[in-house]
C-alpha cells in the first residue's frame, strides 16, 4: 500500500505565504522516508496534508490510488498508524489500556474487545519491548517509555503505513537510537515508514530516502548522501555545517561553532 | 477493582432502601414493605406517592449528572468540568428565578422556565463558540460558558434583589436544588427527556476514550471528532437541562463521582459511565435521605448537603491516592 503526495499546497487563512508549496513524495512498503527541515518549514503541515486533516489549496494525496479525503477516518486508521508530535495525558490509563485504544478503529461502538484485539495488543507490547510495563500507569513512564507505548498503540492498529512526527524529540541518545532501531525493524518487516525529524544524523543512518523542506518547498529529495550536503544544509538552516562520512557510508552533519571553518576533508572515523 | 464492583452492586439496593426509609415520618421496615406491595396499606400513600418517585428521581438525576460530568471531563479534557460548567446553571437559574418572581399559577412554570433558560444558555454558548471561528473548541467553549454563566448570574442577582423576601428565599432554595417537588409525573417527564441522551452517551463511550486523548490523537485513531464533540455536547446539555428542570441545581455529584470511579476502578468510559451512573445515583439518594432526616421539620437543600458530605470524602480519596 502506497501513500503518495503530488504537488501539495496548503495555505493557512490569513497567512501571506503558503505553508506547503508543490510538495510531492511517496511512502512505499519496506522503505523509510525521512522528512527534515528547519522549524516552521512545513513538516507537520505535510503530515496533516497527506492524512487529509488540512484543506489543500492544490494537489492531491492518495492512499492506494484513492484520495485520502475520500477515506472515512475509521477506515484510514485501520491502515495508517500515526504517532503525533505531542500528546498530553490528562486522564492517565495503564499501558495496556493505552495500546488497546489502537484497536478502536476495528471495533464498533458496541462490539466487545475480543481475542484478536487482545492478541494484537499483546503483539504490539512485545514488539516495542514494553510488555513488562503493561500494568503501569502512563503518567509514571519516562519519555522514552511513553514514546514506545505510543508506537505500540499505532502498531495495534495493524497498519500498513506508519507515520511518526518527531518521535525522538526530548529523548536521550539511548532512547532515540532504540526508537529508530525499532522503526527500522518494522519497516524491514514490510511497513511503509514516514518519519518527520530534526535528527539529521539519525535520518542519514536509518532512512532510505530524505526529503528536505524549507519554507514549505522541497529543497532536496533523494538518498541521504545526495540530500545532506554541506552547501545545501548551510543555506537551508542558515548556519554553517560540516558533513563527514561514517563507516557505513552515511553522511553525518556537524554544526560549526562561530568562527570555525570546515576542515578541507572530513575527520578520521 | 473487583472489590469496588462489589461495593457498587451492594450500594445501589442499599441506598434505595435507605432512601425509602428516610423521611420526617418514621416507618418500620414492615410498614415500608406493606406500603410498597399493598396499595391500600396505611403507609401506601407515603411510600408509593411520595418516597418511591422521589427516590427514583434522585437516583436517575444523580446517575445522569455523574454521566454528564464524566463525559464533559473527557470532551473538554478538563478534570474540573462539571455539568454546570458551560453556563447551563446560570441560564437555568435565571429562568427559574424569573418564573418565581412572576409567580404564575401554572405548577410547571419553574421547571419549564429553568429548562428554557438552560437551553438558551447552551444555544448561546454554542453560538459564541461558532462566532469565535472554532466550533466546539474546548477552550472557547469554556470561555463562552464562563461568560454566559456570569451574565446570567448578574441578571439573576438583579431580579432576586428586586423581589420580596418570600420569593427571594424560594429562589435561593431552588437554586441549591432539592427533590421536594418529586412526583410520578416529574419522574416520567425526566425519563422521557433523559433516556435518549443517556443512551447516546453510553454509545459514545469509545469516542470519549479517544476525545480524552486530545483531538489530534483521536483523529489518528479513527474518531470523527467534530461529529463526536457535537453529539456529546448536545446530549450532555439536554441531560443537564432536564435534571435542572426537575430538581434545581445539584452540585458536586457530577464533578466528584467520575473522579472517584476513575481512581478506584477504571478510566475507560465503557465501564466508567455505567459505574458513575450507579454510584452517582446511589450517592444522591443517600444525600437526599440525609436532607430529610437531619432536621425533621425542615428540608435542607440537597445541593448543599452533597457538598458538605462530599468534600471530606473526596479529600480522603485524594489523600489515599496521592500519598
Amino acid at each position: 500500500m502506497n501513500l503518495t503526495a503530488n504537488d501539495l499546497a496548503v495555505r493557512y487563512p490569513g497567512a501571506p505565504a503558503p505553508a506547503l508549496d508543490g510538495v510531492s513524495l511517496q511512502v512505499e512498503p519496506g522503505r523509510l522516508l525521512a522528512v527534515v527541515g528547519p522549524n516552521g518549514s512545513g513538516k507537520t503541515t505535510l503530515v496533516n496534508a497527506i492524512l487529509g486533516l488540512v484543506p489543500l489549496e492544490r494537489g492531491t494525496a492518495r492512499l492506494d490510488e484513492k484520495p485520502v479525503t475520500e477515506w472515512r477516518r475509521g477506515s484510514l486508521a485501520k491502515v495508517v498508524g500515526v504517532v503525533a508530535q505531542r500528546e498530553e495525558v490528562v486522564f492517565p490509563l495503564t499501558v495496556t489500556q493505552t495500546v488497546m485504544l489502537g484497536r478502536y478503529p476495528h471495533l464498533g461502538p458496541l462490539a466487545p474487545i475480543g481475542f484478536h484485539d487482545r492478541e494484537a495488543t499483546l503483539r504490539a507490547l512485545r514488539r516495542c519491548d514494553i510488555e513488562p510495563l503493561a500494568e503501569r500507569r502512563v503518567d509514571t513512564l519516562s519519555g522514552g517509555e511513553w514514546q514506545r507505548v505510543r508506537v505500540a498503540r499505532a502498531l495495534a492498529q495493524q497498519p500498513r503505513i506508519l507515520v511518526l512526527d518527531e518521535p525522538t524529540a526530548s529523548l536521550d541518545v539511548r532512547h532515540e537510537m532504540e526508537l529508530f532501531e525499532l522503526v527500522r525493524t518494522l519497516v524491514a518487516d514490510g511497513l511503509a515508514g514516514l518519519v518527520i525529524t530534526h535528527e539529521l544524523n539519525l535520518a542519514a543512518r536509518f532512512a532510505d530516502r530524505i526529503v528536505l523542506l524549507n519554507r514549505g518547498k522541497v529543497v532536496a529529495d533523494g538518498a541521504p548522501v545526495e540530500v545532506l550536503r554541506r552547501e545545501i544544509l548551510t543555506d537551508v538552516f542558515a548556519w554553517p555545517v560540516a558533513v563527514t562520512t561514517w563507516s557505513d557510508g552515511s553522511p553525518q552533519v556537524i554544526p560549526l561553532r562561530v568562527g570555525e571553518t570546515p576542515p578541507a576533508q572530513g575527520p578520521a572515523r | 477493582m473487583r472489590r469496588s464492583g462489589l461495593v457498587l452492586v451492594l450500594l445501589v439496593p442499599l441506598s434505595l432502601a435507605v432512601g425509602l426509609w428516610a423521611g420526617p415520618v418514621t416507618l418500620s421496615p414492615r410498614e415500608l414493605w406493606d406500603g410498597l406491595v399493598h396499595p391500600y396499606a396505611e403507609s401506601a400513600a407515603i411510600v408509593r406517592d411520595l418516597r418511591v418517585p422521589r427516590v427514583l428521581l434522585a437516583f436517575l438525576v444523580g446517575g445522569s449528572l455523574s454521566v454528564v460530568g464524566a463525559s464533559l471531563q473527557a470532551l473538554l479534557r478538563n478534570p474540573l468540568a462539571d455539568p454546570y460548567l458551560l453556563g447551563l446553571s446560570g441560564g437555568a437559574g435565571l429562568g427559574a428565578v424569573i418564573a418565581i418572581a412572576l409567580n404564575p399559577n401554572w405548577p410547571w412554570a419553574v421547571p419549564a422556565a429553568a429548562f428554557a433558560g438552560a437551553a438558551g444558555a447552551v444555544a448561546l454558548v454554542y453560538r459564541l463558540s461558532v462566532v469565535a471561528g472554532r466550533r466546539l473548541d474546548p477552550r472557547v467553549l469554556l470561555l463562552a460558558g464562563v461568560i454566559v454563566g456570569s451574565f446570567a448570574g448578574a441578571i439573576m442577582t438583579t431580579v432576586v434583589s428586586l423581589s420580596d423576601a418570600a420569593e427571594l428565599r424560594r429562589a435561593f432554595l431552588w437554586l441549591l436544588g432539592g427533590f421536594g417537588g418529586a412526583s410520578w409525573s416529574a419522574l416520567l417527564i425526566f425519563c422521557a427527556y433523559a433516556a435518549a441522551p443517556l443512551l447516546v452517551l453510553l454509545l459514545s463511550s469509545r469516542a470519549l476514550d479517544l476525545l480524552a486523548l486530545g483531538e489530534e490523537s483521536a483523529k489518528h485513531l479513527g474518531a470523527d471528532v467534530e461529529r463526536n464533540k457535537r453529539v456529546v455536547y448536545i446530549a450532555t446539555s439536554l441531560l443537564t437541562a432536564a435534571s435542572v428542570a426537575v430538581c434545581g441545581i445539584v452540585g458536586f455529584v457530577g464533578l466528584v463521582v467520575p473522579h472517584a470511579v476513575r481512581r478506584l476502578w477504571t478510566p475507560m468510559h465503557r465501564e466508567l459511565l455505567p459505574a458513575v451512573f450507579f454510584l452517582g445515583g446511589a450517592l444522591l439518594v443517600l444525600t437526599d435521605g440525609l436532607t430529610r432526616t437531619i432536621a425533621r421539620t425542615l428540608e435542607l437543600p440537597v445541593g448543599a448537603v452533597t457538598a458538605i458530605v462530599g468534600v471530606p470524602l473526596f479529600a480522603l480519596l485524594l489523600r489515599r491516592n496521592y500519598t
